[in-house]
């Protein structure tokens, strides 16, 4: 059929018309809407009593130039937490998600761990493991044990972090349709062929938005491990913030940290959408 | 020799009795059709025979070796069967040529080049070239299904099992599919197939096999089958085919 000789009849101009005028309304709509709760927060922000204080000890531009600097060589230590802490994560959390899914006998006592290790670790606070792991083990006094903060605030975030993702990865193996795996062992593959090849590259493509959702949440707790004494971004806004009494270097920590999650909530947000109009063009939900 | 030879298998699920005293012979390059009432265990029984659901009873001799026996390493009976079921798809996450070529480089030690070469000699003779770097989701039904055959079949196994694995597809298709198992019958290929499609019983069957609550009730070629039923049983089966339009 040639495209060249069709003229859009009478009707379809018509409801594009309809449809332009209906877009540009909407617009207009979502942009007064905006203006006005944007206008109400300002006002009752600006009209409050300590409206002045606050905005002296938060956004001073003074300190937040001066603490700039330290923040962000705390910042570094956070970003070198994360990538250490996400890279053994992922591998701790597929294991163990392997593990819990293994149906060997011969499996069983490592079957038994997961589940235990991951229904400990995923109930207890990141807070109170860090405290644990923090004062405990140096208080163990083994000297080949390292006892810097840094790295037991980083075994902490592994310790917690790898139970959510095995959780997330276990679902994601779980949802794989078992026909998949019988199809797999028809063709001769083994448990462990069938398992590398074909369930498990589903499975991470199932999850990996939540995932990521994971990784975001273990990059903006790499701050807490400055509860442990070592010199993060936070910790480091900290002494600042001990030495002017003004808070806001805490703001300029914060900053950073949304500015380094957001690529990857981005990219999250992004996969999410891409992955359901693919299931939706393909009608199967 | 015989291809394959199943000696008073039984099988049940529970107290679910599903298959008894079934015995059957497949002699080399033949076809065996299996026809029957849903759930008279046509599928438990292919399942049976590649080892994915163990027997509870009888002997399963493949080229002579009995593969039931204890000790037998299933993966690689498995590996020397081919199957196609209705509902073993496709590897979605894998293109066709993937698919493919899956099992010949992990089970059967083909190089990547070897498996490839191999893979498109049969796309190509099947009219499937041009779909072998598409994923599945991208293919019509009969093509996916034509490609499930394809890989099952690459490696030149010593049997070929396939069930239903026309029944979600619509004539047109069908024929699609049909044609591709007859030419595998002229290649010679060893199969046992499970259908409630007549016509693969009418084209392509040696043998047709009635299995009615797991046993074979009547078996004879596909003419007297259908035209000259002996069992009151195939007769009613028959006669509710022709009901449905479907004989
Ligand atoms: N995994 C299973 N667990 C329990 N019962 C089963 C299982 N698989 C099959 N059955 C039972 O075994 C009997 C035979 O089923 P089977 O699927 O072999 O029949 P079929 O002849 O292939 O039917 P259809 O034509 O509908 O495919 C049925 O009664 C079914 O309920
Ligand atoms: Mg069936």
């Amino acid at each position: 059929m040639s495209q060249q000789s069709y003229q859009p009849s009478p009707l379809r101009k018509q409801r594009e018309a309809a449809r332009r005028q209906a877009s540009r309304r909407s617009t207009t709509i979502a942009l007064l809407s905006t203006f006005a709760v944007g206008a109400v927060v300002v006002l009752v922000v600006t009209g409050a009593k300590g409206f002045d204080l606050v905005r002296q000890s938060f956004f001073s531009w003074h300190y937040a130039v001066h603490s700039f600097p330290s923040v962000l060589s705390g910042i570094w230590l956070n970003l070198r937490v994360m990538l250490i802490a996400e890279f053994f994560v992922l591998i701790f959390g597929l294991l163990l998600a392997l593990a819990r899914t293994s149906k060997s006998p011969v499996l069983y006592p490592v079957r038994l761990f997961a589940t235990f290790y991951t229904d400990i670790f995923r109930g207890l606070p990141l807070l109170l493991v860090l405290l644990l792991v923090g004062f405990g083990i140096p208080g163990l006094q083994i000297s080949w044990i390292p006892n810097s903060a840094v790295t037991l605030g980083t075994v902490s975030l592994i310790l917690t972090y790898s139970a959510y993702v095995a959780e997330v990865i276990r679902a994601g193996i779980e949802a794989v349709n078992p026909a998949q795996r019988m199809a797999a062992r028809a063709l001769g593959l083994s448990q462990s062929q069938t398992q590398r090849h074909v369930v498990l590259p589903q499975a991470l493509r199932k999850v990996t938005p939540p995932l990521l959702n994971d990784l975001v949440s273990l990059q903006k707790d790499s701050g807490l491990i400055s509860v442990l004494g070592a010199i993060d971004a936070i910790r480091a806004a900290g002494i600042e913030t001990a030495q002017s009494f003004n808070f806001t270097p805490y703001l300029v920590a914060g900053a950073i940290f949304v500015a380094l999650t957001i690529p990857l909530t981005r990219f999250t947000d992004w996969l999410t959408r891409k992955q359901d109009r693919a299931r939706q063009q393909q009608g199967r939900w | 020799m015989n291809a394959l030879e199943l000696k008073n298998i039984r099988k049940s699920y529970g107290d679910d009795l599903v298959i008894s005293n079934l015995d059957l012979t497949v002699k080399k390059h033949q076809v065996k059709v299996l026809i029957g009432a849903s759930g008279s265990g046509k599928s438990t029984l292919l399942r049976c025979i590649n080892l994915l659901e163990e027997i509870d009873d009888g002997q399963i001799f493949l080229d002579g070796e009995d593969i039931s026996a204890v000790g037998v390493n299933a993966d690689s009976v498995r590996s020397s069967i081919g199957s196609v079921f209705q509902a073993f798809n496709l590897f979605p996450h894998l293109t066709v040529l993937q698919n493919i070529t899956l099992a010949p480089r992990l089970v059967h030690g083909y190089s990547q080049e070897e498996a490839s070469a191999e893979a498109q000699e049969l796309l190509r003779r099947f009219g499937l070239l041009e779909k072998a770097h598409q994923y599945p989701d991208l293919l019509s039904g009969g093509q996916q299904q034509r490609v499930a055959i394809l890989r099952a079949i690459i490696c030149k196994p010593k049997l070929l099992l396939l069930d239903e694995v026309t029944s979600a597809l619509d004539p047109v298709l069908i024929a699609e599919v049909l044609s591709l198992i007859s030419e595998l019958k002229r290649d010679g290929m060893t199969m046992v197939i499970a259908t409630h499609e007549m016509g693969f019983a009418k084209k392509v069957a040696d043998e047709v096999l009635f299995l009615k609550d797991g046993q074979i009730l009547e078996a004879g070629s596909p003419a007297r089958m259908l035209e000259d039923p002996q069992s009151q049983e195939l007769k009613s089966f028959l006669y509710a085919l022709e009901e449905a339009g479907r004989l």
